[in-house]
């Protein structure tokens, strides 16, 4: 009887409404912690898993040796790989696609290259105007790799100890 | 009256007409924008900030956006009464402020049943809701219709009885000798006397309004978008346009019969139309801190809430207000015969 | 001419075009809607006779309630009309005899003396202070005071009686209670139980 009472006070006093309303009206003047994404942006971490791209060796020969690892691990089936026995009796890729609709950033790849040449970089700030352009072929990732070759390299060599 | 001076008549009153509606439909832009920013700022964010200086233009960029995109009728639909609906619920939402005294003389039509017909319009205002959830011939749009005719059906009772309260001790249906009644320092508005009728006729205007969080209408997580999920461009903003004008609509008339219109609550500063605005802005902050604070009624809860609570409270305080102007309790309670 | 008759003559119009609308719509939902806007425009009149309280509470009352409460249900019906439209022919005879009857009649009505115009004067236009809705007030609460209680009375043994006929317990039914549910604490649903850990 005397928690039904209580518990009428309570509800026609509005208490729980103000005690909500007062939390809230605290946080009205609290800092705001919004980055405004285009000039600022939130820090990276090394192990930032973004577009994929294909390595290189220094003297130029490209790492991946066809195994088809990443193809058997990536969960999304996102990767195709075809190859054939080069000149030079080594066994390389004719054909490398990551499908990026298909590809969910697992990182899988990356975890079971044994050569470090499949890798994902730090960038994620990209589109696709037509359709096709999702599918990155071997000359798109080796051009990525190419061109962001020090940061990749950088970022690796952070990470070893870890690995 | 000769038909040359009803002509002149007519023109002199829209006229003043227009210099009500402008400034209206401009501080429901900016009551938009306020909106994102208080919001924001409770949820920790800034709040649109790009357009202009700290993001004032924003309401205008986006007018431009809606009026340069294009009004779908649904196939099936019924068209004359599609395209109507937004004007039937944005032409009430307008046409109630013809009463709303905005300083001791200037008011557009000095009615004397004046609290009736803000009642009767805002009643109105659920056919454009209604009409435009069957038109649309969809599931949802129709699913929101009906929720929000039951809601206002049931909220608007409630919030009639509040008002009644208002009436027997203000002594008038006229909103001006409402606010007049009032007169004294702080503690005479009828918000201390009538404080259980405030809060129903609040809490049942942001029920009227369908916004949160008795916004089940739209209900976004159960049916989209309510009844306008098939508006777009043009016929959308004026649904969000009505919606905006009602609430500054309940909200000044919450400020004329609790909360003394004009009059200035310290006793040196005079009294005037910026005290109304003020007090009208300051109400309007409440209906933005609801949404950023309560999550979505569920509807049973709705009902009941409007139903069993709602009106066997005012149905009380009603009888102890009558109570109170018989004993003649003052300074709040007078027999204020005609 | 008189802005005021032209006014008039407007909204007679769209009142009786809304009437007609009513009777020959097909559609349910169509009829209500022009009998909301017949109900509008006949408040409209009514402002124009000066009885404001009258013409605003049409509005509140007969727009504002009853006919959204009339459309929540006629929305709803999926009224196949064809079936209902099928003895039109056959009844035609016994209905336009009906009709004749009541034409005639009328015709009778309003052709009695005390029906015509010139026994209703236009009324004096009243002072602008004037409030319809105070004298109402006085009439209603002091002449006729006996007259509005047992309205009232009778009003509220209809409430009572339409709930009462429709509300039937199901004590089968499951449902929830609201204002049990907030009423729970903490303590009534939960159960903590302390035990040895298991090694």
């Amino acid at each position: 009887m005397t928690g039904n009472v209580k518990s009428y006070f309570k509800s026609f006093l509005l208490l729980e409404l103000l005690k909500g309303m007062s939390l809230t009206g605290r946080y009205f003047f609290a800092k705001k912690f919004t980055v405004q994404y285009p000039d600022e942006k939130t820090p990276q971490s090394p192990r930032f898993r973004g577009l994929h791209a294909l390595r290189r060796y220094p003297n130029g020969e490209e790492r991946c040796i066809a195994c088809k690892l990443c193809e058997a691990v990536c969960p999304a089936l996102a990767i195709t790989i075809e190859s054939e026995e080069r000149a030079d009796n080594t066994r390389r890729t004719t054909r490398y696609d990551i499908d990026l609709f298909k590809c969910i950033f697992c990182g899988f790849c990356e975890e079971a290259c044994p050569v470090d040449s499949i890798v994902e970089t730090r960038i994620f700030e990209y589109h696709f105007e037509k359709r096709g352009e999702q599918i990155m072929t071997k000359d798109k990732l080796l051009a990525i790799g190419d061109k962001f070759e020090d940061q990749i390299a950088a970022d690796r060599a952070v990470d070893a100890p870890f690995r | 009256m000769g038909f040359l001076e009803g002509l002149w008549l007519l023109i002199w009153t829209v006229i003043k007409v227009m210099l009500i509606i402008v400034p209206l439909l401009l501080s429901v832009a900016y009551l938009t924008y306020a909106e994102r920013k208080v919001i924001g700022a409770i949820q920790v964010r800034k709040g649109p900030n790009r357009v202009g200086y700290a993001g004032l233009l924003q309401p205008i960029a986006d007018v431009f956006k809606l009026l340069t995109k294009e009004v779908l009728v649904p196939t099936n639909s019924h068209r004359f009464l599609f395209v109507i609906a937004p004007i039937l619920s944005l032409a009430p939402a307008f046409a109630a402020w013809a009463v709303i005294p905005f300083s001791d003389t200037m008011v557009l039509a000095d009615v004397n049943a004046g609290l009736l017909y803000v009642l009767a319009l805002t009643s109105l205002g659920v056919y454009g809701v209604i009409i435009a959830g069957w038109a649309s011939n969809s599931k949802y749009a129709f699913l929101g219709a009906m929720r929000s005719a039951a809601q206002i059906v049931a909220y608007e009772i409630a919030m009639g009885f509040a008002l009644v309260g208002v009436v027997m001790v203000g002594g008038s249906l006229n909103l001006g000798d409402i606010v007049r009644a009032q007169e004294g320092n702080l503690f005479h508005w009828f918000w201390l006397p009538l404080f259980p009728l405030f809060i129903v006729y609040f809490i049942s205007g942001v029920a009227e309004t369908n916004r949160a969080p008795f916004d089940v209408a739209e209900g976004e997580s159960e049916i989209v978008a309510g009844f306008h999920v098939d508006y777009s461009g043009m016929a959308f903003a004026l649904f969000f346009l009505a919606e905006y004008a009602n609430m500054i609509m309940i909200a000044a008339l919450a400020v004329i019969m609790f909360l003394g219109g004009w009059l200035s609550p310290i006793p040196f500063i005079p009294d005037g139309i910026g005290w109304f605005f003020a007090k009208t802005g300051f109400m309007l902050l409440f209906f933005l801190w609801f949404r950023a604070t309560f999550p979505r009624y569920r509807y049973d809860q709705i009902m009941r809430l409007g139903w069993k609570v709602f009106i066997p409270v005012t149905i009380v305080w009603l009888t102890v207000v009558a109570a109170a102007i018989l004993l003649e309790i003052e300074p709040w309670f007078a027999l204020r015969a005609a | 001419m008189d802005l005021k008759l032209l006014v008039f003559l407007v909204f007679s119009a769209v009142l009786i075009g809304a009437a007609i609308g009513v009777i020959t719509t097909r559609n349910p939902v169509q009829a209500a809607l022009f009998l909301v806007l017949a109900f509008f425009n006949s408040a409209i009149i009514w402002m124009l006779m000066e009885a404001e309280f009258l013409s605003i509470t049409l509005v509140l009352v007969y727009v504002g309630a009853v006919m959204v409460l009339f459309l929540f249900v006629v929305m709803m019906l999926d009224i196949n009309l064809l079936p209902q439209r099928e003895g039109f022919t056959r009844y035609l005879p016994l209905g336009g005899l009906i009709v004749a009857a009541i034409v005639v009649q009328m015709i009778f009505l309003i052709r009695v003396r005390w029906f015509s115009a010139e026994n209703y004067p236009v009324p004096d236009a009243r002072a602008a202070d004037y409030s319809n809705t105070e004298e109402l007030g006085m009439a209603m609460y002091t002449d006729y005071i006996f007259q509005f209680e047992v309205a009232a009375v009778i009003l509220l043994v209809a409430i009572i009686a339409a709930i009462a006929l429709t509300m039937r317990r199901r004590p089968d039914t499951k449902y929830q209670r609201p204002s049990d549910q907030v009423l729970v604490q903490k303590e009534d649903r939960l159960r903590v139980v302390s035990m040895d850990s298991e090694s």
